[in-house]
């Protein structure tokens, strides 16, 4: 909200919000179009593309194997990073991640893990040594808004296409079969941004109305419609009536989502 | 439309300091016709206006302050000076040779070299630029003697006193000349440094008691005390 | 480690700690500890043992990272090696840079950036002991340490958790309940404005359980906010005291 053309715009924004409307031409409650493609990078396990309007996201899935955490013996590990691709836009810089890659990435990694989508239990190769561990690699292609969203779905999308290698283990060594069978999913939680604009809320903000929004805050809903993973985000505040909106309109539109995905 | 404190209270930031028909004064914000404090700070009402004395806040600059600063760095035509703000004061070279600066003539670093003390004026400070300072006036330039404290800016006025009665009143105890700079900064000269030292308890306590009454009295007190020690030995 | 407890609540509904639910631990504050800082405070609550500093507003360095129309804020959310059971590096992870950053947003809808442009704060916390809510007890003391610095704010900032143990929703999780609990609720709040300042959560909630764990970290924040304002007004009552003893 720093220079006067985002203010001109900001007040633009805010007159048409509070009729109802967007920029775009979308409703305060509408995403964008979504349209996830599966499976285009052959030499990753799994891998998914997903557009949400012109955000455009791809995200591949390794399967390697490696030691488990001491405090889950039997369980396999989930490793999320995100990269903001410095071709997807202007203010993205080449370097080592910064604090918005990683706390997008530690987002989408709270909403597989505490859902708990992968069934963690059945990547455990040999108890305490040897687990499987599921890389997910979030890379941004194109950011016009609403990465989170976005990233979330893709990241769903490429584990559900994800293979696992078939294996067997001999004298205490792993050896890697031919053939493959699915990674073993338990949920599938769906992200759902929501940004403060003036004191109303809106669903999938988009690039400008980020630039202009004091604050968002995305809620990672699963199947029965429970909450498993928030994180506010941006210099402003919400009131509790605002949270409590919120998570309204985000179980609301995460089952919308469900239903039209197939998930 | 009432207020919610007693005078003199301490208040926090964000507590309620009154609804209605008042305005909002130092230290103090107002929201839907509320008002509320933005520092800690004592309340107090004068007419309709709700300020806070702040009993904690930083220096920010204003047209016309006296201020006492260091020497920070010699530019190529001037000084940049520390002068315990947010923003660092810059000191032209043409204010302190009162003529037209030539690069290839003048040796600025014999002038005024980092470290060098000054006691000057803001000549000009807006939110877009730095404060620019000004030595061209009778009692102000480089220091040369004395001893320098610091004390939160908000209690300089204390340090005055009602119509300057509390420095005065130092200044006659003591025997020192004191320059208060706005930004905190005291120059203090006397005779001795052990006066000078007197008149820097003196200050010191008028600091940490800045809030409570009968201030004067126990401070000119405290002074005869001590001085009457110190012309003993 | 010990080995997992089978309850985390036990059949009166005593928590390990032998809290109730809706009880916090106990919370130790106090303002202007560093002397170099313009504004200090540290928190003991529970066995979390935390620093904040603040310097400024000053000048930015380096400069091109200042804004010509607000004041910049820099916050460091860092744990001391020594803070937890097995040693942590002293380099950030990833998870002190998403801290770092959910601590700076929960602070700065307190503050008036837009009054000094061109300038900077930076806000340094040091978990010296964790407990479990290491988050909410820094911006606790954050908060307190920028009013100790005579920074303009809105409100204080207060913070805590709420989550689900066993079966239960609580208040102000520990260590070991974070760790076995089913979630937890991290929220900031500006009591006076009511305004919420950050809010996260990881675990599974219904809609229900969520609003019931909301409204109990908004109940703590509360008590903790009179907490702080008693810590701030401490600090110079004291002084004020002494003289009229006198």
């Amino acid at each position: 909200m720093s220079s006067l053309v985002t203010r001109v715009k900001l007040k633009q924004i805010e007159q048409l919000i509070a009729k109802g409307k967007r920029l775009d031409g979308r409703g305060i409650g509408d995403y964008r179009e979504i349209k996830i493609e599966q499976g285009l990078i052959e030499k990753a396990e799994g891998s998914a593309r997903v557009l949400l309007g012109k955000t455009e996201v791809l995200v591949g899935t390794k399967i390697e194997t490696g030691e488990p955490f001491p405090d889950t013996p039997n369980e396999g590990v989930l490793t999320v990073n995100a990269e903001l691709v410095p071709l997807a836009s202007p203010s993205f810089e080449p370097g080592p991640p910064d604090e918005n890659s990683i706390e997008l990435a530690r987002i989408v990694d709270r909403g597989i893990r505490e859902s708990k989508a992968i069934a963690t239990e059945k990547l455990c190769i040999e108890p305490g040594k040897n687990v499987f561990v599921v890389f997910v690699d979030v890379y941004v292609l194109n950011h016009d808004g609403n990465l989170i969203d976005a990233s979330a779905l893709a990241a769903v999308a490429a584990l559900l296409n994800t293979k696992m290698p078939n294996y067997e283990v001999e004298d205490g060594e792993v050896k890697i079969k031919t053939g493959y069978t699915t990674l073993p999913l338990k949920s599938r939680p769906i992200t759902v941004t929501l940004g403060k604009i003036n004191g109303n809320l809106i669903v999938d903000p988009w690039l400008e109305e980020e630039q202009v929004m004091d604050s968002r805050i995305s809620m990672a809903i699963n199947e029965e419609g429970n909450i498993c993973a928030i994180q506010k985000g941006g210099s402003g505040y919400f009131t509790p009536q605002q949270i409590l909106e919120a998570k309204n309109i985000a179980i609301e539109k995460a089952a919308e989502l469900r239903k039209k995905l197939g998930w | 439309m009432p207020t919610f404190f007693e005078k003199k209270q301490v208040v926090t930031p964000g507590e309620l300091l009154a609804e209605g028909d008042y305005l909002a004064g130092e230290n103090t914000y107002m929201e839907e016709k509320k008002i509320y404090a933005s520092r800690i700070g004592l309340a107090d009402l004068d007419n309709k206006r709700v300020n806070v004395v702040a009993l904690r806040a930083f220096y920010v600059p204003k047209v016309g302050d006296i201020v006492i600063g260091t020497v920070k760095e010699v530019g190529f035509n001037g000084w940049t000076v520390d002068i315990k703000a947010p923003y660092t004061a810059l000191l032209r070279a043409s204010d302190v040779l009162s003529r037209p600066f030539k690069p290839q003539n003048d040796e600025l670093s014999q002038v005024l070299n980092a470290g060098d003390l000054i006691v000057a004026k803001i000549a000009s400070y807006d939110r877009a630029h730095d404060p620019q300072l000004t030595v061209g006036e009778p009692g102000l330039g480089k220091i040369t003697r004395g001893q320098i404290m610091q004390v939160t800016p908000t209690k300089i006025p204390r340090v005055i006193g009602r119509k300057g009665s509390m420095i005065s009143m130092i200044k006659q105890e003591t025997g020192c000349q004191i320059i208060l700079g706005l930004n905190g900064v005291i120059l203090i000269t006397g005779k001795s440094p052990e006066y000078e030292e007197l008149a820097m308890m003196a200050i010191k306590k008028i600091e940490e008691e800045s809030h409570t009454s009968g201030l004067t009295d126990r401070i000119t007190q405290l002074l005869k005390e001590e001085k009457a020690k110190l012309e003993e030995k | 480690m010990n080995e997992k407890p089978e309850k985390l609540i036990d059949k009166k509904g005593c928590r390990l700690d032998g809290r109730k639910a809706d009880e916090l631990r106990p919370l130790k504050l106090e303002v202007g500890v560093l002397a170099n800082a313009d504004g200090s405070a540290y928190i003991e609550h529970g066995k979390n043992k935390i620093l904040a500093a603040v310097f400024g507003p000053r000048e930015m360095h380096p400069k091109h990272l200042s804004l010509p129309d607000r004041m910049v804020i820099r916050c460091r959310y860092h744990m001391a090696p020594f803070s937890v059971q097995e040693r942590k590096s002293p380099a950030p992870s990833r998870r002190e840079v998403e801290l770092s950053k959910v601590i700076r947003e929960s602070l700065e809808p307190s503050l008036f950036v837009e009054l000094y442009p061109r300038t900077g704060i930076d806000l340094f916390i040091e978990v010296l002991q964790a407990d479990g809510g290491t988050r909410c007890a820094s911006i606790t003391a954050a908060s307190l340490a920028i009013a100790d610095a005579g920074i303009p704010m809105r409100d204080l900032v207060a913070a805590c958790a709420a989550g689900k143990v066993d079966d239960t929703v609580v208040v102000d999780l520990f260590d070991l309940e974070d760790k076995l609990g089913v979630a937890d609720v991290p929220l900031a709040l500006m009591p006076n404005l009511n305004a919420v300042t950050l809010l996260q959560m990881d675990g599974i909630l219904t809609p229900e359980e969520f609003e019931q764990a909301v409204n109990m970290a908004m109940e703590g924040c509360k008590k903790i906010y009179a907490m702080q304002k008693e810590a701030l007004k401490n600090k110079y009552m004291a002084i004020k005291e002494e003289v009229e003893e006198e």
